[in-house]
């Protein structure tokens, strides 16, 4: 148990912490200002990281191609509020829920049918590539210290355009009164629909970043849609500081739970057992830490209205 | 102001669900009639295939009961009943596994040793899928609305996680069930004997659901979606009601995933995956959510097109996506309320 490993897994969960914060934002964006449960949100992930492939491929660069992902994921985002959402804002929860099912068959198999089933090829830039050392002798890739860079950059963003700006007003106004707000004569159909494209936007930046560590395939956007609503379930649905805490809580605890808890169990089993029931409780980890926060608190750490 | 709507309202619907009696109870019995014939016939014309295929979507339909009884008749909107259906099977799975090799699934502090006995493997699975829905359920029930819908999910996932990095069952490749599990007096292997099993369980299934509709427990959780601080003022908590129509729910479904896996012959952890959660909803809405033949309608719809469409092109998902969104968005009473009349006024 070097100190280097310790640095290097930390900041390995405070990059996953990150990348989860860009997905929870929206959806608790989302949430929060139409009241709309949105599981489609891992499709415009996928949408995101599709996108930045093909426009990557065809460009030859990474920039292009990531602002070409975000556009992509706005627009089929703001497509699919004016299409399909915007009928679901006054139904109940299990509609929503049935709906947006819905729409991540459409979106998967319609990926899978347009770029077939094998992964994309995404790598990142030549002068992303490479490591740093940090103090204490840790080689870290920079594309990864980059990623945290991102995810920070998007967090203060987010928080200037919610307190500082007035489209952030709106957004605050439609958190806690949509009536009236409404009332008061902001378009309220613009604004839902602007919010849904700017977490679809988040959603599909996280995707392409993610996409060009890992592979971009049909259901990547599944695994990191499950942990972003344990993320929102934990920080309290609506709340963006919520998502934040709860994106770096889970990105840490995940990854060094499955890098610890196996070398725990090593101190008094035998390696092979102690890997197995290692790795089984480190997979349930985040879970069980999500149940253990609901049963204290059943609105999660920093329930926003009601 | 809300009494009278709500008076008025539940007095419309009485005499135009009567005026439909008799074509519900038609559509009922054709569906049941049904399922049953078709497949003995397809038995004795040598067609074994469609035998299994009607068994899956007796199966499937009994599990679809189990969700049935915690979203439609309790308004508790269950994201995770992948749980109790992979869990049964895994009972299944488990016990076949241990009952073949001749070890003991425990040893310490008694010897449990594993069994090929479908009774045996039933029970097991029913009281421990009961037991896993009391410590879930007591917990999420706490939270409502997309809470409970959340946490039912992410407990399932951590189910899920678990079968998934567990090496001694399988892990992720799953578990083959060698030999069928056994009963006394019929040759459970044969496939219309499976079929007739699978039918019994579903028919049960959907009396137990009828009966407890029609008691006083029925009618607190009938309350206790409708309005639960009334019947908190009429003297009956809802946490209990929903706790326990919860885990009836859940052992009902458990137990179809016992019968599930033993048709297999397989058992994985695709069984516990949040996709058959979410299917297991889908089929409860096409169906007709808070209906009684719903989940056997919607499970006949959900494998016909898994088959048929399925056979035509390997992206029948989107269909079924596409058919969904419509129900969703055009259609609330689903199929049975299509064929039969609705039911319910909401």
């Amino acid at each position: 148990m070097s100190v280097t490993l310790l640095i290097e897994q930390l900041l390995n969960g405070v990059q996953l912490g990150t990348m989860l914060f860009l997905m929870a934002s929206g959806l608790t964006l989302v949430f929060g200002v139409m009241g709309l449960i949105n599981l489609a949100h891992g499709s415009f992930y996928m949408v995101g990281a599709y996108a930045t492939a093909a426009v990557t491929a065809s460009t030859g660069s990474f920039l292009i191609g990531l602002a070409a992902g975000m556009t992509a994921a706005a627009l089929v985002g703001a497509l699919v509020e004016l299409l399909i959402i915007r009928r679901l804002y006054h139904r109940p929860h299990l509609d929503q829920v049935l709906a947006t099912f819905a729409l991540i068959l459409i979106f998967s198999e319609g990926t899978r049918w347009l770029f077939g089933s094998s992964p994309l090829w995404l790598s990142p830039p030549s002068w992303l590539t490479g490591f740093v050392t940090l103090p204490g002798e840790t080689r870290y890739p920079i594309y990864r210290l980059m990623l945290i860079g991102v995810g920070v950059a998007i967090a203060i963003g987010l928080y200037l355009l919610i307190s500082r700006t007035r489209l952030g007003m709106r957004i605050r106004a439609g958190e806690s009164d949509r009536e009236m707000i409404g009332a008061l004569g902001v378009n309220i159909a613009k604004l839902y629909t602007v919010v849904f494209a700017l977490g679809a936007a988040l959603a599909g930046l996280a995707g392409a970043l993610v996409g060009a560590l890992q592979s971009v395939q049909v259901g990547m956007g599944e695994p990191v849609l499950i942990l972003a609503f344990v993320v929102i379930v934990i920080g309290g649905i609506g709340s963006i500081k919520g998502a934040l805490f709860g994106a770096l809580l889970v990105g840490i605890v995940d990854t060094l739970g499955r890098v610890y808890l196996p070398l725990f169990f090593q101190t008094f089993m035998p390696p092979s057992e102690a890997t197995g029931v290692g790795s089984s409780l480190a997979a349930m980890l985040i879970y069980i830490l999500m149940a253990v926060i609901l049963a204290f608190k059943p609105k999660g750490l920093f329930a926003a209205n009601d | 102001m809300t009494n009278t709507t709500s008076l008025s309202k539940n007095a419309a619907p009485a005499t135009h669900a009567e005026s439909h009696f008799d074509r519900k109870g038609l559509v009922q019995m054709i569906l049941l009639g049904l399922l049953l014939l078709l497949p003995v016939a397809a038995y004795f014309l040598g067609h074994t295939y469609y035998v299994n295929l009607a068994s899956r979507v007796t199966i499937i339909a009994m599990a679809a009961v189990g969700l049935n009884l915690a979203i439609g008749y309790g308004g508790m909107v269950s994201f995770g009943h992948a749980a109790y259906f992979g869990l049964g099977g895994y009972v299944a799975g488990i016990s076949a596994y241990h009952a073949f090799d001749m070890t003991p699934f425990m040893s310490w502090p008694f010897s449990v040793p594993g069994s090929d006995s479908l009774l045996v493997v039933w029970l097991a699975a029913v009281v421990l899928c009961a037991l896993l829905a009391l410590a879930i359920g007591a917990i999420s029930l706490r939270t409502t609305g997309v809470y409970f819908i959340m946490i039912t999910l992410a407990f399932a996932q951590m189910i899920y996680y678990f079968a998934n990095s567990w090496p001694t069952y399988g892990g992720q490749d799953g578990l083959p069930i060698y030999i069928r599990n056994t009963l006394p007096l019929v040759d459970s292997s044969d496939a219309l004997t499976y079929f007739l099993i699978c039918f019994t369980g579903l028919v049960l299934a959907m009396a137990i659901t009828s009966r407890l509709m029609k008691s006083r427990f029925g009618a607190a959780l009938t309350m206790a979606r409708l309005n639960d601080v009334r019947l908190a003022t009429a003297g009956v908590s809802p946490y209990p009601i929903r706790l326990v129509a919860f885990v009836i729910s859940a052992a009902i479904t458990g137990l179809a995933g016992a019968l599930y896996a033993d048709l297999n012959g397989f058992v994985s952890p695709s069984m516990l995956s949040w996709h058959f959660s979410g299917e297991l909803m889908v089929i409860v809405i096409l169906g007709g959510v808070g209906r009684l033949y719903g989940p056997l309608a919607g499970a006949v719809l959900f494998v016909m097109m898994e088959t048929f469409l399925g056979g035509i092109t390997e992206y029948w998902q989107l269909f079924l996506g596409l058919v969904l969104l419509g129900v969703v968005l055009f259609a609330k009473h689903g199929v049975m309320g299509w064929l039969a009349g609705s039911e319910r006024n909401e």
